[in-house]
């Protein structure tokens, strides 16, 4: 379907179900129970699941498959805030130019330095990404502070000319970003008894896209230029001497990352329309990384996975705090309890880090394919279960690569 | 005159003369192998040949057009093909994927950026690929990781990969290095049948002398950076100061 394997249709299609079902999935438990705090359905949050993967599935294109490691990709998301937002302050509210703005200029941005960057590789490229983008972080705080607002961040006002749409609402408010009329923030309510599912339109919009930039992801993988990209990982001497120049194969796997980055940044300010210089520090370009590391660096889904780990232990693991532990643990005698919540509180709340590094060592150590390799291992032991069970001892073993 | 034309290379590292004052014309459509005992300069003239080192005098002329100055994939652009000490391939990929890339490589080695056209002709690049490897002898390994492979298949591939390029000159550096006998063995074969079959020029850089000997027309010696003599593989054997300098210590090996 679509051109693709019968394998990579089923990824498409669960990512498309995960997407589309998300205020149903993530919402399991009824509000009035007490394990409603780990429900994640709400828009803000869906959104940012969303908004992240498509940042790590782009992340991937690079490091996945050319082994590149740039530690420099938040500067490409926040370049695209800060032109969608520019979007919004002269053209008008409509979220399309301003998704295309942020894409394009992210895009630009990244030729340059990724043309520079590029030049080294290894440690060198990494570190060169990351000064590219602590230099871009402090300029947006110093001297393009009329282009980024400087501290406050960027805002729209109420006196942004909007050439195509209009400055100020009839009622005297800032417009809101819309599709074409369709505003993002409109939100449905569904109440099946116990249970509430929220529908918003910013979010179905971010799902589409996040939709659309898988199947362009599954596309490059397996295309010949992802089997270029392959390659150079794997052995940039024998693609020299094979008459092949991998640079400007890199470079635009460089480009079409970065122009992921800025579509993510594109959406943030879709929903949110305010772009602030520390979406671009090194700490932001870090977390990409955990994300496709933790979720499996090279794999189709993998950087969802780990996209959407992260954002729900940042958000969701971080609101545990000592009252919840204590109400958890309250069944255990008093001495004890004090001593098993003293135990597990440096784990949770804002200790959620913590628990964060931890995994990711296990991960790295343990599993180097990330989640999706645990998942491969579990569904492997189920599978020599079945064959056992029907004493079909065929041992073949082929391998997927890029699965 | 030649297709490889070598004049008065010389290379340096450091105090270290590796190369002195080397001249080789290799005949088109011949087999030339270059012996020499350890630390001789073999690579470091192979490697001056390629592109991955610049000598520091003389000439290199590839069909009448010099090498020297371009980069690696330029030379490999010209037609020169190179099999490494150790097989160079693409060790995460199958060895489908690893006979895909230089049949995508085309000898002008232009960078498809139109991705549309490349992938329409991605069916017409796998069915070339199968023709090369079911001509290998490698087809029933196709879905393998090319790293899981033997040495000897490792090899096989490499030479493969080359020839899928259809290049003008293969240059071979110690390609039975670390087999076992039947590899060794297997790899002669498969190199007398590319003579046979294609006509392309051979440069080899040989250890073993069964090796040579079963392949090569012409023989260079060289001692410590510098040609001793050339001549047909018969002479080399009877040669006194050959005989001396190199195969005094392995003739009795082969
Ligand atoms: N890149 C290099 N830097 C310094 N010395 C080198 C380098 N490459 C080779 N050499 C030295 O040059 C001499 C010739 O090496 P080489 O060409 O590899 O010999 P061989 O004939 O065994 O292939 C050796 O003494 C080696 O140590
Ligand atoms: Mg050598």
């Amino acid at each position: 379907m679509l051109g693709l394997t019968r394998k990579d249709t089923t990824i498409l299609l669960i990512v498309t179900v995960l997407a589309l079902g998300a205020p149903f999935l993530l919402n399991p438990f009824p509000i009035s129970s007490p394990l409603a705090q780990f429900n994640a359905g709400y828009p803000d949050l869906m959104q940012r699941f969303v908004i992240f993967g498509i940042f790590a599935i782009g992340f991937n294109i690079l490091f996945g498959l050319t082994g590149y490691l740039s530690f420099g990709h938040a500067a490409f998301l926040g370049v695209g805030s800060y032109a969608g937002v520019w979007m919004f302050k002269l053209l008008g509210m409509n979220v399309i130019p301003a998704i295309l703005a942020s894409m394009i200029v992210a895009g630009l941005f990244s030729v340059l330095i990724g043309y520079i960057s590029l030049r080294r590789s290894g440690i060198y490229f990494s570190i060169l990404t990351l000064a590219f983008a602590q230099m871009s972080f402090s300029l947006a705080y110093s001297v393009l502070t009329p282009i980024t607002g400087g501290e406050t961040g960027l805002q729209l006002s109420l006196n942004d000319p909007r050439i195509l749409g209009q400055s100020v609402t009839p009622d005297g408010n800032i417009p809101v970003p819309s599709l074409f009329g369709l505003e993002m923030g409109e939100n449905t309510r569904l109440v099946i008894s116990n249970w509430v599912f929220t529908f918003n339109v910013g979010y179905y919009f971010c799902a589409v896209i996040l939709i659309l930039a898988f199947y362009l992801s599954i596309r490059i993988f397996r295309s010949p230029f992802g089997l270029m990209l392959r390659a150079i990982k794997t052995n940039q001497t024998r693609l020299n001497y094979t008459g092949l120049n991998p640079k400007p194969y890199t470079l635009a796997a460089f480009v079409i990352s970065g122009m992921y980055a800025g579509l993510a940044g594109g959406l943030m300010v879709a929903m949110d329309p305010l772009a602030g210089a520390e979406r671009m520090f090194w700490t932001a370009s870090g977390e990409v990384v955990l994300m496709a590391i933790l979720g499996g660096a090279g794999t189709l889904i993998g950087p969802i996975l780990g996209a959407g780990f992260i954002k729900y232990m940042e958000n969701i693991v971080s609101k545990i705090n000592e009252t919840i532990l204590h109400n958890w643990f309250a069944f255990l005698p008093d001495g004890l309890e004090d001593i098993v919540v003293s135990m597990v509180y440096p784990f949770i709340g804002k200790g959620w880090h913590l628990t964060l590094g931890i995994l990711f060592m296990l991960v790295v150590i343990f599993l180097p394919g990330g989640l999706v390799e645990g998942g491969q291992r579990i569904g492997r032991i189920f599978r020599r279960k079945k064959k056992k069970e029907t004493g079909d001892g065929s041992g073949a073993t082929t391998v997927n690569p890029a699965e | 005159m030649g297709i490889l034309e070598v004049k008065g290379v010389g290379k340096r590292f450091g105090g270290l003369q590796a190369l002195g004052d080397v001249n080789l014309s290799v005949a088109e459509r011949s087999v030339h192998a270059i012996i020499g005992p350890n630390g001789a300069g073999k690579s470091t003239l192979l490697n001056c040949l390629v592109g991955k080192l610049i000598p520091d005098t003389g000439s290199v002329l590839f069909d009448g057009q010099s090498v020297l100055g371009r980069s690696p994939h330029e030379i490999n652009q010209m037609g020169i093909s190179r099999v490494f000490q150790t097989p160079e391939i693409f060790g995460d990929l199958t060895v489908m994927e690893n006979m895909m890339i230089p049949c995508f490589a085309k000898r002008d080695g232009a960078f498809e950026m139109n991705a549309i056209a490349s992938v329409l002709s991605q069916r017409d690049i796998a069915a070339k690929a199968e023709e090369m490897l079911v001509e290998m002898n490698m087809a029933d390994k196709r879905d393998m990781h090319a790293s899981a492979m033997s040495r000897g298949d490792k090899r096989r591939l490499e030479i493969g990969m080359c020839l899928a390029q259809e290049p003008r000159l293969l240059l071979l550096d110690e390609p039975t290095a670390g087999m076992a006998r039947a590899d060794t063995n297997n790899t002669i074969d498969l190199l007398k049948q590319i003579q046979d079959e294609r006509h392309i020029t051979i440069a080899i850089i040989e250890h073993d002398m069964h090796v040579v000997f079963s392949l090569a027309e012409r023989i260079t010696v060289l001692a410590q950076g510098t040609p001793l003599v050339e001549d047909t593989p018969d002479n080399i054997k009877g040669h006194p100061k050959v005989r001396e300098a190199y195969l005094g210590e392995s003739t009795a090996a082969a």
